[in-house]
């Protein structure tokens, strides 16, 4: 069963995989994404995540169980914010572990991929100049990237 | 059939608010129809859904592709394209 938190406040990812880890001795690989909120224009003041309570996390454990029916996971958490989130914060965090590698790689990967596009979060701007921008729009490459599963 | 709609993201503000119940008329059995009948209600339905191919919608918190069927629905979604992560 993966632990899955939505939630307004920061999260330390060495806490959370040390969590999965502690007391354990048959987990050899562990593989931990954070994803963060970028700025390379200089002009986000903040990006403000939307969610849709209770399908949010029911979507997220979806995406979490098929994980983990496809790939031998040992632990897998995911945590993702909403609200307004600075540039340079943390925004999500995904961390699976598993036996070896390959099974830990492709369950963090198979996660975000699906997090994306079907998980009900989205992203609004606010820009230095106090105007609220446009709402951040959803990419194709997205979308097919869930084709390689 | 009283159905409890909500809203998310620029639909939500192109209509003005984030959720609502409405009597739908029989006729209406997916959420196709819904999205075209609703997109006649006024002016602001009007601009939320004047793309409507590209809104994604979930039946009680479920994705729900256009072809769908709302019957027994108790609370319909819409909302533009995800962008979580």
């Amino acid at each position: 069963m993966a632990k899955i938190i939505i939630q307004t406040e920061d999260f330390d990812a060495a806490a959370e995989a040390a969590q999965i880890t502690q007391n354990r001795h048959d987990i050899g690989a562990l593989v931990s994404f954070v994803g963060l909120c970028r700025d390379e224009s200089q002009t986000l003041s903040a990006l403000e995540l939307e969610h849709y309570p209770g399908m949010a996390e029911q979507e997220i454990a979806r995406i979490a169980g098929e994980a983990e029916a496809r790939w031998k996971t040992k632990g897998l958490t995911i945590i993702h914010r909403v609200g307004k989130i600075k540039p340079g914060e943390q925004i999500v965090l995904v961390i699976a572990a598993s036996s070896h590698r390959g099974d830990a790689f492709n369950a963090a990967d198979y996660v975000m991929d699906f997090l994306k596009s079907r998980a009900p979060f989205w992203k609004k701007q606010h820009l230095l100049d106090g105007t609220s921008g446009a709402w951040v729009d959803a990419k194709d490459t997205d979308e097919a990237s869930l084709s390689r599963w | 059939m009283s159905v409890k709609l909500v809203y998310f993201a620029w639909v939500r503000e192109r209509i003005g608010f984030g959720d609502e119940t409405i009597d739908l008329p029989p006729e209406i059995t997916t959420v196709a129809d819904l999205l075209s009948w609703l997109a006649r209600r006024g002016e602001n339905y009007a601009y939320a859904f004047e793309k409507a191919a590209f809104i994604r919608a979930a039946i009680d918190k479920k994705h729900a592709p256009h072809t769908t069927l709302i019957t027994g629905a108790r609370e319909i979604a819409f909302f533009p394209p995800m962008t979580g992560g």
